[in-house]
């Protein structure tokens, strides 16, 4: 039996709303949406608010993400992200796997940027193990990396006009993205799992008719994100739409664990590319993009600026790509060459005790985290001196920006949900693991 | 370990004496392991410091270290923006009483970690806002990412949808 009775006032009179279950049999979910302190209050033009579930199968929720909102009338009161619908425990796989098999499965973390995750990784087994790539491969990574970035950069923010209305910058972005891919496709063998690192280097060197894709790619790039960009920075709906919504403060930003461009849009300007430099970042020239007012409009300039960022980071590191091997010398930590396993006794051994026992790495615990597209993404490893890892934990930055959801959501109107949920930019493949 | 880990160390110790129960570096990265009681004095201390303000919590995560004593550990990791500096904090918990002190009243955004944790290792934060599971479902009776639960899942623990 469901009682029933108008909620006259919010503040005084508990809240009962039409069509719930009673308490004791309603889900934790729910109840804690309920329980969420509403701190805003507007006029109430139903005498009633309504709960409403958003996602997890929703175009515009990028991926399997549901969202329970508390509305009054069009109004959000309260929101309640619930991860978990692509939960695929890819920590507990990695205990039980060694550690160049689970390469394969960081791809499938934050699946519009597979090299950022591959790299991520990778540094974070080769500062447990100590050693080092070489210069060739330490630039190729940077390299794909921004690449990477470029394309991740360009789906966040083409879904994100999409999902206020501009479908064609979409359709622009995702044709540059397939540029990227093409180029992927030449470099590393795959369009989209990549699956490219190694330990101590890459899968296999880059080509000059790679490098020249990649300088062919560089040179148009930036023109065709002017077309794009004077598209979307002219387009009234478009700023009307984004401008003032989901505002977040510096403070509040830290608070809350946001990273990366989320963060830098609030005028917090960290960035570990500077911060804390991995691969050759520190020799490179390039700024950290900030903007102040940490709306939806200021994410969706912090991406666009970074891209361009990114295109002067990938002209230096073709200027200054030197040439070399792309593998570390450590015999019993890096997988031999195919040809000479083929005809020599110690690398035979040497890819048989890797591939089966895995690497030996000492006990300990590392962590290292990168700047990646949405944040910092990090891993953090716990190793015993087995062939496999005792603990991966993975830092995802998705996760912790959606964390702020409830609070970006509180007190705006049901179709701007769109607009903050896109410049967040969150992948669903990461934050669920 | 640089001159200002070892002056964060310093100042750790003095400020927390026998709270701090142990200091271990391993590849450059300090890890100080504290007593649950001291944590959120700790992490409170960490934020609101002079000399190096740690304000961004970046993660929370427990550990199973399988073993007799102390089966449990909870890690946490806080950045400094002003020293560009990273510290890793580290309670290790008994398996009969898994729960440490929840830092979401220092640190807001420790809130969906400490969701994660507790759903993964059963680990609770007295004093959490919202303690529900992070991805699994809310019936879930077991707690995945401990080290006897078997990599292929419990069978029938997760029921599926009858057929038609």
């Amino acid at each position: 039996m469901i009682d029933k009775k108008p909620a006259t006032d919010f503040f005084d009179a508990p809240v009962i709303i039409d069509g719930l279950p009673p308490k004791e049999k309603r889900s934790k979910l729910l109840q804690a949406l309920l329980d969420m302190d509403p701190d805003v209050s507007f006029e109430d033009p139903l005498e009633n608010d309504m709960v409403l579930n958003m996602g997890p199968s929703h175009p515009a929720t990028h991926g399997v993400l549901r969202i329970l909102l508390r509305l009054d009338g069009e109004t959000i009161i309260s929101a309640m992200p619930e991860l978990g619908y692509l939960h695929r425990g890819y920590e507990k796989i990695a205990e039980n796997e060694t550690y160049h098999e689970f390469i394969t499965h960081t791809d499938r973390l934050d699946y519009l940027q597979p090299l950022h995750n591959n790299v991520a990784y990778i540094l974070a087994v080769e500062k447990l193990l100590g050693i080092e790539a070489p210069p060739r491969a330490q630039y190729m990574r940077t390299l794909l990396s921004e690449l990477a970035r470029i394309s991740s950069h360009l789906v966040g923010f083409g879904v994100m006009a999409m999902d206020v209305g501009a479908m064609t910058l979409l359709l622009w972005c995702f044709r540059e993205r397939e540029k990227v891919h093409d180029i992927f496709d030449l470099v590393v063998g795959a369009r989209f799992t990549t699956s490219f690192t190694r330990i101590g280097g890459m899968g296999q060197d880059i080509t000059d008719e790679g490098l020249a894709a990649i300088r062919a790619f560089i040179e148009q790039f930036p023109e065709r994100l002017d077309e794009g960009e004077r598209l979307l920075n002219r387009n009234r709906i478009f700023f009307d739409r984004c401008r003032h919504t989901g505002v977040i403060s510096a403070e509040q930003a830290l608070a809350i664990g946001f990273t990366g461009p989320n963060l830098r849009a609030s005028g917090v300007p960290l960035d570990l590319r500077r911060d804390a430099p991995y691969l050759v970042y520190d020799q490179m020239d390039f700024d950290v993009i900030t903007e102040t007012e940490g709306d939806s409009l200021a994410r969706y300039y912090v991406r666009l600026r970074e891209m361009k960022e990114s295109v002067k980071i990938v002209h230096q590191c073709l200027e200054k790509i030197p040439q070399g091997p792309v593998h570390a010398h450590e015999p019993k930590k890096v997988l031999p060459r195919k040809e000479r396993i083929y005809t020599r006794m110690e690398e035979l051994i040497h890819d048989f005790m890797i591939i089966n026992d895995g690497v030996d790495p000492p006990s300990g615990e590392v962590y290292h985290a990168i700047e990646s597209s949405k944040g910092q993404l990090g891993f953090h490893i716990v190793s015993r001196g087995e062939g496999h890892p005792w603990r991966i934990k993975i830092r995802s930055p998705s996760f912790c920006n959606l964390q702020a959801l409830p609070m970006l959501l509180k007190g705006h109107l049901l179709s701007d949900i769109l607009a903050v949920l896109g410049s967040l930019d969150p992948v669903m493949g990461e934050a669920d693991k | 370990m640089n001159d200002l880990q070892q002056s964060l160390v310093d100042s750790l110790r003095e400020r927390f004496g026998d709270s701090v129960e142990e200091v271990r570096e391993f590849r450059d990265d300090v890890i100080v392991v504290v007593t649950r009681q001291a944590v959120v004095d700790v992490a409170t201390w960490l934020r609101d410091n002079e000399h190096c303000p740690f304000p961004l919590c970046e993660d929370v995560f427990g550990i199973d270290a399988w073993t007799r004593k102390q089966r449990f550990e909870v890690n946490y990791h806080f950045f400094s923006l002003q020293c560009k500096q990273r510290i890793h904090l580290k309670v290790r918990l008994e398996e009969s009483d898994p729960a440490v002190p929840s830092i979401t009243g220092v640190y807001p955004g420790a809130n969906w970690y400490e969701r994660e944790t507790f759903d993964m290792y059963g680990i609770t934060f007295p004093g959490h806002p919202d303690l529900r599971r992070a991805y699994m479902p809310e019936d879930f009776e077991y707690y995945p990412l401990r080290k006897d639960f078997p990599l292929m899942g419990i069978p029938g623990s997760l029921p599926l949808p009858k057929r038609g």
